[in-house]
């Protein structure tokens, strides 16, 4: 047992200068060495594992957002064409109202320019017949001034007048 | 990266057989393999780098020591150790003390011997390499970069052992708070193997591969396991869950369990002291078996030069993984008997 060589045999000094050293390194370590690098490589895994579920999140929010555009596109696309289709029949209907009442319109126009022109005509006809009644006073006038331009030819026409009034009268 | 290894590699290999040569030239005329092996594994006095000629270049280390008879503590080296003690061959050189009496005593010895110097570079390196790691997180965004280059590797190596090893032995709980004391542990050793298989002067001391250390730290695992143990780990010890007659009358379990509480460090002990003292060994033989073939022959100097270049090569590639790999199995089995301890809070 005395004469084991020395790296079998406990040495005091060898064992105290290990505990110095090891007491020495421990320490430092232990406060300014491992954990240090420990909680920033921890620190550096939680953010990136955060960043990876931000950007995780952010694309499904994308995604969302996309669908969203994608709906409220194909929304106004709908709306567009209601719109488009209800212009449609409120243009239809105001042509057609238009239509109508152009025709009214001209019914009515019609109508009293038929009435105006059976008025003109009326007045017309009128005229017409006071002109042809004068004319024809006129040329009874002239006829019978030719005519009776002779006694003999008025006692003639007296005559025939009484004879007239006389068969009238014995009708009657 | 690749070049540097295998220049070291073959560094290394170049220059272990010089270190023995000059041993051998000193000793004299005939190789005695087991004394070389066991002084190169054994703590010494001084930090020896080489000889030539008869002269000796080494790096004196302070011997500090107290008298058993005086009371007075010495401080000198190696070349100045005064008068009542001297370097005991037959106990492998350690300094003993020549009694008045003539009887000899082992003073207290608290000399900065190799191994001591060893540690305290390996410690040295270690607070440099993990304090500026810990000043680029200081000086930069964690945010916006991650670490490249050294600090990176570093950071994945810590992490590795931090994720797959103290996470997952000890669970989330706990595991902050053994974490510094594991991964202290882990590198201590790591730098402590690699730095062992560097044959010149910065490197080259068997740490590991003494059994004080990892007494030192299997005692320090013991402890982690024990004092912070809860209430269900010693329940385990003293009242297992086992049919009744194997502890009732005879505690025969809870005999066997507290036995398990010593016999685990006691493992962890012994397995890296024996790897890494086997490993040391059998590089060391190799480099050995250069000088026994030449002694024996040219013939014989080339033949077996060609086989333990091969051999050595290959050993000190293995001793690399063996490095890794022996601090990564006491780290992880010191992690588990730390798990152990908390495990129904695990459960809950």
């Amino acid at each position: 047992m005395d004469n084991l060589p020395s790296i079998l045999t406990p040495d005091p000094g060898l064992l105290l200068w290990m505990f110095l050293a090891f007491v020495v390194v421990l320490g430092v370590l232990a406060k300014f060495g491992f954990p240090v690098i420990i909680r920033m490589v921890e620190e550096r895994k939680n953010y990136i594992d955060d960043s990876l579920r931000k950007a995780h999140e952010a694309s499904e929010r994308l995604e969302n957002i996309k669908q969203e555009g994608e709906s409220i596109l194909q929304e106004a696309r709908e709306k567009q064409a209601d719109i488009l289709k209800e212009a449609a029949g409120t243009r239809d209907a105001i042509v057609e109202k238009a239509q109508e009442k152009a025709r009214e319109e001209s019914a009515r126009i019609i109508s009293e320019a038929r009435i105006q022109i059976e008025s003109e005509k009326q007045n017309a006809v009128r005229e017409i017949r006071s002109q042809v009644a004068e004319l024809s006073v006129q040329i009874a006038e002239k006829i019978l001034k030719e005519k009776l331009s002779t006694d003999d030819k008025q006692m003639e026409l007296v005559n025939r007048l009484l004879d007239e009034v006389s068969s009238e009268n014995k009708k009657g | 990266m690749k070049n540097i290894k295998t220049l070291l590699l073959l560094l290394m290999i170049v220059l272990l057989p010089f270190q023995l040569y000059a041993n051998n030239e000193k000793k004299g005329e005939k190789l005695d393999i087991p004394e070389i092996v066991l002084g190169h594994l054994s703590d010494a006095y001084e930090w020896h780098i080489t000889s030539y000629e008869g002269k000796n270049l080494s790096i004196p280390l302070p011997i500090i020591v107290q008298s058993k008879a005086s009371g007075k503590w010495v401080c000198c080296t190696a070349e100045s150790l005064p008068k009542p003690f001297y370097f005991d061959e037959k106990h492998h050189g350690k300094i003993y003390e020549k009694l008045a009496d003539g009887s000899t005593v082992r003073p207290l010895d608290l000399s900065i011997t190799k191994t001591v110097a060893q540690i305290w570079i390996v410690v040295i390196i270690m607070l440099i390499v993990f304090l500026s790691c810990a000043r680029w997180y200081k000086h930069h965004d964690d945010r916006k970069e991650a670490p490249g280059g050294f600090v990176g590797m570093m950071e994945a190596t810590v992490m590795y052992i931090y994720d797959d090893v103290v996470k997952a032995s000890i669970g989330e709980n706990h595991s902050r708070s053994y974490a510094p004391y594991l991964l202290t542990v882990f590198f201590f050793i790591l730098t402590c193997n690699l730095i062992g298989l560097i044959p010149i002067f910065p490197g080259g001391a068997n740490v590991t591969g003494n059994i004080n250390i990892t007494l030192f730290l299997a005692v320090c695992t013991m402890i982690a396991i024990n004092l912070f143990g809860n209430k269900e780990y010693w329940k385990d010890i003293f009242w297992p869950k086992v049919p009744v007659f194997l502890k009732c009358p005879v505690p025969l379990m809870p005999v066997i369990e507290l036995f398990g509480v010593f016999t685990k460090p006691f493992a962890l002990m012994i397995r890296l002291f024996a790897n890494m003292m086997a490993g040391h060994a059998v590089i060391l033989s190799f480099t050995c078996v250069i000088f026994l073939g030449w002694s024996m022959g040219v013939g014989f100097g080339l033949g077996l030069n060609t086989f333990s270049i091969i051999m050595l090569l290959f050993m000190n590639l293995l001793e690399l993984l063996v490095a890794f790999v022996q601090a990564y199995v006491f780290t992880l089995l010191s992690a588990v008997f730390i798990g152990l301890a908390h495990k129904e809070e695990e459960a809950e």
